[in-house]
């Protein structure tokens, strides 16, 4: 019998692998493999792309009133009473005759789900800032029957940790909800199917019982017995939507829709802050080439899967809390998708359909999600590069990062989590760890431990600065002092976080989409990085005289004279952006990580910058208090004032080896007022980018719009129900910004392009 | 010479080509202390349309003429600007000429009039050559004679804003005489210097046919102009004249339109210029 069954399945693989190329990844899980034995580059342009099919526009339209509703009410609907689990919710649909790909989050589009597991009090306070009653079984299941990820954090938080986290010089920490980022590599459904997929599982799972069970491997068997759990039931959610996904994809359409519910599967069972989609543009060519080939499918028909994907995608939605959108405004998900790149051989893996992913922003109209990423390289067809700047340039939807500076870290088989984290496919995750506040930290170094806002001691007491004028050297030494103890602290935090996260809130699905033995990173990130560098400078260059209160903190402070500011690419003040982000990794690269994750660091707020600059007081480079941080590794707001490209060499000049999670850069050009011919801008735009990529450049978010239209909006925002706008890592709908996001988005420095 | 002084107060420091102003500088010989100082207003970075490729553009201070429409009366006294070694100068160019190599582009001296420092600049233009970028001049050419070949050589391309066919008018516009201007295109001419020529479109002003024409019928045989730019008047300097307490005579002058800057393209392509 068992016989008979090996071969029902060989013959079922080799008809859906009819007419690919075998190799490596015909007898072990290898996606990559499979995608350069089979991949079509193109580097032809965009003429051959199709218009949305009507059955595309059909859906669009039914899901047009609820954009609106959502858009005036918030929170449409919840299930408040069901945890979410990938079989938690039966099939739902939005207009079943016209969806060629389908699958929901719950039983109905815009119906949001709860995850009490990760922690219920962000449930229940989300539940009321969207109007809706807490459910009574859920709160006696998770206070008397089950423990969540977030209890077991603060059973394991110092005060000191809780000091940190109340002060906000350590915020946004996942220790309330789904960590996210995490790329499950929803592509191998499609390629092998659940059994297959369930098969490799058991194998690795019985090296494992041979080993002698030490902490580390028991915890790997259970692992794998969940994440074989979580594939069956991704089988069995797979046959109420009608698809047997036991078995590779068939057809394009298949395809598509094996790798969507594989995603659909991890966000039912995971809120992370960004549950990203990873690269699956180029490996659904292989499959749309292949029916194009056949005589399947055309041109509109491979548009349309493209199309219809996308509207998924739109509309996943998580229930936050009010203290998370001000973090993270706009509900954001980072369906992060990445297009482009080039394999180790240096051919790019531009497809037909990277062209079609970045099409559907014109298909469908400019949008935040997916958040599509553009991997730059220089080999990249020019073709290729100028229909990009021609998306961004008519949707600022796009963000571009560097492929030639990360290939050779992470491959050629790599995305991107949330705005700018690379990690392998299937072969890596992170541990998120959001940031701490750099500035902050300066200032308590100033103030002996203090907080300049509160007054409280936060940091071990040390003694203050005294001077009336700051002296470089001596806080310096006092920052970096300052900076070792908060680096300290902070890798504390991150073991308890992520220790108890494996523990109560284990992602088995995303996980059972990786191999067993993975390379694990902890991701730290640090904030307000130009502000402090600016500081430094001020010190250094000009006077600093300090303004003390009557218990003697330093509140505020006087400059005299002038000093270069980060953003005009000035060593003298770039040079210190550089220390400080190589200074404060080696301080984390001392202290050991849970489960031996390495450590990385990004420079990165994503909106978070407004509120970090809230929480802190006055700076010496002469920031007021209160007022936002530069986004990410930005210039502060109007302080890069020789143009764009002095700010891009400053960022470009910041340490990628040193900050291996990224570094994210936001650049708004007005549109061009210059009465030339477009190509001529867009060939300038793209030699811009080659440029600033191949000055070691990480990232490039990029918004071509003007003043005048953002302040329309704030005004009139139903004018504007899709202006997307770029903000750190990610794109929002401007008009579902909060008001303090929406002005400091408008503050920021426009360049002009002549 | 005397109409255009009713711009500026005689005297008052602004007052820099009637060598009336109280601290003016002597006009001849600015490169002295020596052509290792030079009085600069600012730079930007990232220009597309001052020359080829992306350009770091350098302001110079210092300007014989008053043009009405001037968008930089802040450049005009040598002393609005600050004293720049040379050697800084050509520092902080080479943080940018990789970029600038790899993006086709290079350095472009405008201001003020970048020939009032004929030093400072020639040492600029020398070492920009040097880096490998591309190097353009942006100037009215009122002082072309000051630059000599051995200057030129360093220039790859000149911008030169003949601001007015008709004399009456150039004087009008600026305060000063067209004639050094039309000698200096002639002598890059047969140099066989790449010059853009650009011409400002101020209605009422400068948009008379018959005055377009003639800088049209100037230019058109010169093989040498690979450009004739129309450029619209706009009235973003204004802040600037007000600022500075000077008297904008152009305050109400409207930007002209689309149709007008068509009509004036139209005049330079029927003289057979190439016009954008």
């Amino acid at each position: 019998m068992e016989g008979l069954n090996i071969d029902i399945a060989a013959l079922k693989e080799a008809r859906c692998w009819r007419g690919f190329e075998q190799g490596r990844w015909t007898g072990a899980i290898d996606v990559r493999d499979f995608i350069i034995r089979n991949v079509t580059s193109y580097d032809g342009d965009e003429t051959f792309l199709a218009a949305p099919s009507a059955r595309t526009l059909a859906v669009w339209a039914k899901l047009q009133p609820l954009f609106a509703e959502e858009r005036r009410k918030g929170v449409l609907d919840v299930d408040a009473s069901t945890p979410s689990t990938v079989l938690a919710h039966g099939p739902g649909y939005i207009d079943r005759d016209n969806e060629v790909i389908v699958g929901l989050q719950t039983d109905k589009p815009f119906k949001r789900a709860i995850f009490p597991a990760g922690g219920l009090r962000m449930v229940e306070s989300g539940l009321k800032a969207a109007g809706f009653p807490a459910d009574a079984a859920v709160h006696e299941a998770f206070t008397k029957y089950r423990k969540t990820h977030n209890d077991g954090v603060f059973d394991a938080y110092t005060p000191e940790i809780m000091r940190c986290r109340k002060s906000g010089i350590i915020t946004g920490l996942p220790d309330a909800y789904g960590r996210g980022r995490i790329i499950g590599d929803y592509r191998r459904v499609a390629l092998y199917g659940i059994d297959r997929l369930l098969a490799a599982k058991r194998e690795e799972r019985a090296q494992v019982d041979e080993m002698w069970p030490d902490d580390e491997v028991i915890r790997t068997r259970e692992e794998l017995a969940e994440q074989m759990r979580a594939l069956a039931e991704l089988a069995e959610m797979g046959k109420r939507y009608d698809c047997d996904i036991s078995r590779p994809a068939e057809t394009a359409r298949e395809a598509v829709q094996w790798t969507y519910l594989a995603y659909l599967g991890a966000i039912k069972e995971a809120n992370g802050a960004a549950m990203s989609i990873g690269r699956i543009s180029s490996f659904l060519d292989i499959y749309i080439e292949r029916d194009l080939r056949e005589g399947t499918l055309d041109e509109a028909g491979a548009q349309e899967l493209m199309d219809q994907l996308v509207q998924k995608l739109r509309i996943v939605r998580f229930l936050r809390t009010p203290d998370y959108d001000a973090l993270f405004s706009g509900d954001p998900y980072w369906a992060t998708e990445c297009v482009g790149g080039t394999d180790m051989d240096g051919r790019t893996l531009v497809t037909r359909n990277s062209y079609r992913m970045l099409h559907t922003l014109t298909n469908l109209g400019p949008a935040p999600e997916p958040n599509i990423t553009v991997l730059w390289s220089k080999n990249l067809p020019l073709p290729f590069k100028r229909y990009c700047i021609k998306v961004s340039r008519d949707t600022s939807s796009l963000q571009y990062e560097n492929d030639d500076l990360m290939r050779p870290y992470w491959g050629d088989d790599y995305a991107i989590a949330c705005c700018v984290s690379a990690m392998r496919l299937g072969k890596q995750m992170q541990f998120f760890g959001a940031r701490v506040n750099l500035a902050k930290c300066m200032l308590y170094a100033i103030n002996g431990g203090r907080d300049e806002v509160s007054g409280e001691q936060i940091a071990p007491a040390s003694a203050p600065i005294t001077a009336e004028v700051l002296d470089y050297d001596e806080v310096f030494a006092k920052f970096d002092a300052t900076m070792e103890w908060l680096a300290r602290t902070y890798v504390h935090a991150m073991n308890c976080i992520h220790y108890m996260h494996d523990k109560y809130f284990y992602e088995r699905l995303e996980m059972a989409l990786h191999d067993r033995d993975i390379l694990r990173t902890m991701a730290f990130g640090i904030a307000g990085l130009s502000v402090v560098a600016d500081s430094l400078s001020a010190i250094r260059h000009a006077k600093v005289h300090v303004i003390r209160d009557a218990t003697g903190l330093a509140v505020d402070y006087r400059i005299e004279g002038d000093f270069p500011q980060f953003g005009n690419a000035d060593s003298r003040v770039d040079d210190i952006a550089c220390d400080l982000v190589s200074r404060f990794m080696a301080k984390l690269r001392k202290h050991r990580t849970y489960r031996d994750a390495v450590h990385t660091q990004s420079v990165l707020t994503i909106t978070s910058n407004v509120v970090y600059g809230k929480a802190t007081g006055n700076t010496p480079d002469g920031r007021r208090k209160g007022e936002p941080f530069a986004p990410g590794a930005n210039p502060m707001h109007g302080r890069d004032n020789h143009g764009w490209l002095a700010s891009c060499i400053s960022v470009a000049r910041l340490p990628y080896a040193d900050s291996q999670d990224g570094i994210s850069f936001t650049v708004s050009v007005a549109p061009s007022m210059a009465r030339r011919d477009t190509d001529a801008a867009i060939d300038n735009a793209v030699r811009a980018f080659d440029m600033y990529f191949g000055q070691g450049g990480f990232h490039m978010n990029l918004n071509v719009l003007s003043k005048d239209t953002l302040e329309d909006a704030m005004e009139h925002p139903e004018k504007y129900p899709q202006l997307t706008i770029r903000v750190s890592g990610y794109a929002v709908n401007f008009v579902r910004l909060t008001r303090e996001q929406q002005l400091d988005v408008i503050r920021r420095t426009f360049h002009s392009s002549y | 010479m005397r109409e255009a002084t009713g711009m500026v107060e005689v005297g008052s420091r602004y007052d820099l080509r009637t060598n009336q102003a109280p601290d003016a500088p002597e006009t001849e010989g600015f490169e002295g202390p020596k052509e290792t100082h030079g009085w600069v207003h600012s730079y930007e970075t990232g220009s597309t349309v001052d020359g080829p490729g992306v350009r770091v553009m350098l302001f110079m201070s210092g300007c014989f003429l008053r043009c009405q429409y001037c968008h930089n009366p802040d450049t005009w006294h040598l002393k609005d600007g600050t004293v720049v070694e040379l050697s800084h100068g050509i520092r902080r160019l080479r943080d940018f000429a990789p970029a600038l190599r790899a993006m086709g582009g290079g350095l472009t001296i405008s201001g003020g009039e970048p020939l009032v420092q004929l030093g400072f600049t020639r040492g600029m233009f020398a070492a920009a050559k040097q880096l490998g970028l591309h190097t353009a001049l942006d100037t009215s050419g009122f002082l072309g004679h000051r630059a000599d070949d051995d200057y030129l050589q360093h220039v790859d391309l000149v911008l030169l804003d003949i601001k007015s066919g008709d004399p009456d008018t150039y004087r009008r516009v600026t305060g000063a005489e067209l004639a050094p201007t039309l000698r200096f295109a002639e002598r890059l001419n047969a140099m066989g210097k790449a010059v853009w020529v650009r011409f400002v479109l101020v209605p009422g002003l400068t948009d008379a046919p018959d005055n377009i024409r003639k800088v049209a019928e100037f230019v058109a045989p010169m093989k040498n102009v690979e450009w004739v730019e129309v450029l619209p008047f706009h009235q973003m300097g204004a802040f600037k004249w007000k600022a500075l307490g000077l008297d904008y005579r152009l305050a109400d002058t409207p930007t002209p339109t689309e149709a007008q800057v068509q009509a004036a393209l139209e005049i330079f392509r029927a003289a057979g210029c190439r016009a954008r």
